[in-house]
């Protein structure tokens, strides 16, 4: 024995230099995430203890007083509440149009491919362009939009549809936009959780003598695809809180934003990085919204049984 | 043909090299190319044809400094105030303001010092809210003005007079709606943002009061509001047009027989229907009620960030303060708007005659500017309130009482600051 052993910088490299090569390969994505994602939020929740008026870097320590303020202000706890209504109405609606594509599309011999891209290709399609089109082109107020056009062939008035609260128009707009912008995606997702689905196990159920279609579905269809289904119901909800681009193009103009169908992240844009320029109130909004996602996923895992599937299913 | 991966790399490397031969640096165009430092100055995109080109030309005259010249689409406002939390923001820019936030935050430079001898000349009342504590932050270009268009024969076949008061207005509103056209656009949300404190002017009310008390704790402010909402109820108002009301394209088309737009519209009206319209101010409420046009400026300004601050303040002279053909040219040339000195304004041609110069006259007699303690949130308290009396026909009283309290508790922040 030499009593010698590999240098530090060979102790590092580690092994057929694995260390090494580890960190050359995620180090540069693990210093942006640090840059650009763990140093603003520590940095915005730096900010919410102060009054930060136009500035990053406020002197004015204000402890709890942005968190309080924030929670007794109406226009916060009202854009909570549409997001609420917003995220009840959209995420089941979107899960049952995909899924219903998806049904669809699967039981086609012939031509799927075409629909599958068919229904899928308004995914590629961005969220700020087809919020212009259907607020200036479909649904547009005047006797000219589409929308009002073919409602004039029946005798209808002209209905601004993003101005009228009563009825509030608005929201029809606000989901259709939605759901054809993400339902060809989700539709996909159901569709690979179809075609994983055994054909032996439908086969056995018609030899039990189970009906196609009501009686196939609850029995076999919708338990086959239950790991699908909490994963696309997971994805909805994220992206029902990270609702910003078709409310703010459909809604806002250069003068500011209704107060209705106001959800959180607008709120928050319009206090923080629109003309309100109020950092510390901002980040304070920021950080309970940041609780309130935490323990709304936290909360729908637990319901869901996610990780507890497979222990049991072992 | 195959492509190897060294071909395909090589072409990736050149094209890279192209790329960065060509990377937008922000500097291009406009360019003074002048022998100084090098200064960055924004602007917030005009509608108007022409207007990008005069700064740059503007720009590309002056020979004390390399004056970069931006012309910035989207949310101008929100893009400079996010730009002035850093270096790499703009030396002079053009600025909506600037807010008592921003001059609080020491964000822009004073600027006091440039109005020497000619203070009295620029337009007061757009330089009232550029000034604090008697320093001015920033130097008015022009003048804007708000102004009711309306459509002379569609009120003639209607047998509506010009209305001179809110309750009028309402009226012929009323009447001019037809199945194909409304009577008035005041916006696509009906008033609520471009109105702002208008109603409440109209009824002899203000914003703020001269001592920095909430001006509209007064009966008088929910009976003008609730007029706007007569509008709104009586489906007197176009709503949902393709553009908004800044743009006269809706008036020009015979979608409304009046429309609130800006005295910049003027121009392509006037080529659209002749001299088939009339201006005028927002029409005056009750006994102690007077006309009202709300009239704003951007000003041009210094970042307090700029490492060339002095150069910055040397160019800004030169082009608003010394350089008065350029003005000139700025506000008549590409659109209407009125001049900030009114030894120019006075001498404007173009301003002396038919709608032009009723609009002059009632901005220099009804003319009233958004008070530097009017901050972003009492405006966003405000116009929430008025969306949900127009829109939603919200109690005017309740929602004003709220607003009172949201504004007074704004108003003593900032005198707590001040203190």
């Amino acid at each position: 024995m030499s009593g010698r052993g590999p240098g530090l910088a060979r102790r590092l490299a580690g092994p057929q230099n694995r260390n090494l090569w580890f960190w050359v390969f995620v180090g540069p994505f693990a210093l942006g995430l640090l840059v650009f994602t763990y140093v603003p939020l520590g940095w915005s929740v730096y900010l919410s203890f102060f009054d930060a008026h136009n500035t990053v870097s406020p002197t004015d320590f204000v402890g709890f007083d942005n968190y309080t303020s924030m929670l007794k202000n109406d226009a916060f706890t009202d854009s909570l509440w549409t997001f609420a209504v917003f995220t009840a109405f959209i995420v089941p609606t979107t899960f049952v149009l995909s899924l219903s594509l998806a049904l669809m599309v699967n039981r086609l011999r012939r031509a799927q491919a075409f629909f599958r891209s068919v229904f899928f290709l308004p995914a590629a399609c961005s969220y700020v362009v087809a919020a212009l089109i259907w607020k200036m082109s479909i649904f547009n107020g005047v006797r000219f939009g589409l929308a009002n056009t073919v409602l004039g062939w029946f005798g209808a008035d002209q209905t601004a549809w993003l101005s009228t609260t009563d009825p509030p128009w608005y929201w029809l707009v606000i989901v259709t936009v939605r759901l054809w912008l993400q339902a060809g995606f989700y539709m996909v997702l159901f569709l690979a959780g179809l075609q994983r689905i055994s054909p032996t196990l439908y086969e056995a159920a018609a030899v039990d003598g189970a009906r196609p279609g009501w009686q196939v579905l609850r029995h076999i269809t919708l338990p086959q695809l239950r790991a699908t289904s909490v994963a696309v119901a997971l994805l909805l909800v994220i992206n029902a809180f990270q609702a910003f681009d078709e409310f703010y193009n459909l809604l806002s103009d250069a003068r500011g934003y209704p107060p209705y169908a106001r959800p959180p992240l607008v709120y928050l844009y319009y206090t923080a990085l629109g003309q309100g320029q109020n950092l510390g109130l901002g980040s304070a909004g920021a950080v309970l919204l940041a609780l309130i996602i935490a323990v709304v996923t936290v909360g729908q895992a637990r319901w869901f049984g996610l990780g507890r599937g497979d222990e049991k299913g072992a | 043909m195959t492509i190897s991966r060294r071909t395909l790399l090589g072409a990736g490397a050149g094209l890279g090299l192209l790329t960065a031969c060509g990377s937008n640096t922000g500097r291009d165009g406009g360019g003074s190319g002048g022998k100084g430092p090098r200064l960055s100055h924004w602007y917030h995109q005009y509608g108007e044809a022409g207007a990008e080109q005069a700064v740059k030309r503007y720009a590309a005259a002056y020979r004390e400094a390399d004056v970069a010249v931006q012309w910035r689409p989207g949310n101008y406002d929100e893009q400079t105030a996010a730009a002035l939390l850093t270096t790499s923001g703009p030396d002079v820019f053009e600025v909506n303001g600037p807010s008592l936030d921003q001059i609080r935050g020491g964000q822009v430079v004073d600027l006091t010092d440039l109005f020497d001898g000619v203070r009295d000349d620029f337009n007061p009342v757009v330089l009232a809210p550029k000034t604090h504590d008697g320093r001015i932050w920033a130097v008015p270009q022009v003048v804007d003005a708000q102004l009711l268009y309306y459509r002379k024969s569609l009120l003639d076949d209607a047998g509506v007079e010009p209305p001179r008061t809110l309750d009028a207005l309402v009226d012929a509103a009323r009447k001019l709606t037809t199945k194909k056209t409304k009577g008035l656009f005041l916006g696509n949300d009906g008033g609520a943002g471009v109105l702002g404190g208008t109603p409440l002017y109209a009824a002899g009310l203000s914003l703020v009061t001269d001592d920095g008390k909430v001006g509209f704790d007064d009966p008088a402010a929910a009976r003008a509001l609730a007029k706007v909402r007569e509008l709104y109820a009586a489906k007197a108002l176009l709503l949902g047009a393709p553009s908004d009301w800044s743009d006269p394209s809706a008036f020009v088309q015979g979608l409304t027989a009046m429309q609130w737009s800006g005295l910049w519209a003027l121009p392509a009206v006037r080529k659209a229907l002749g001299d088939d319209f009339g201006v005028l101010a927002f029409p005056a409420d009750g006994a102690a009620g007077k006309p009202a046009v709300p009239v704003g400026a951007y000003g041009a300004a210094v970042s307090a960030r700029s490492k060339h601050k002095d150069a910055a303040k040397d160019y800004l002279k030169w082009l608003w303060v010394d350089k008065t053909a350029y003005q000139r040219d700025f506000a008549l040339s590409y659109g209407f708007h009125i001049p900030a000195r009114l030894s120019l304004a006075k001498k404007a041609d173009a301003l002396a005659e038919g709608p032009a110069a009723d609009a002059v006259r009632f901005s220099t007699e009804n003319g009233h500017a958004e008070p530097l303690l009017w901050t972003p949130a009492s405006r966003v308290a405000y116009q929430d309130a008025l969306s949900r009396i127009i829109k939603s026909g919200a109690n005017p009283e309740s929602e004003l009482r709220s607003v009172v309290r949201k504004v007074s508790a704004e108003l003593d922040r900032v005198r707590k600051k001040s203190a």
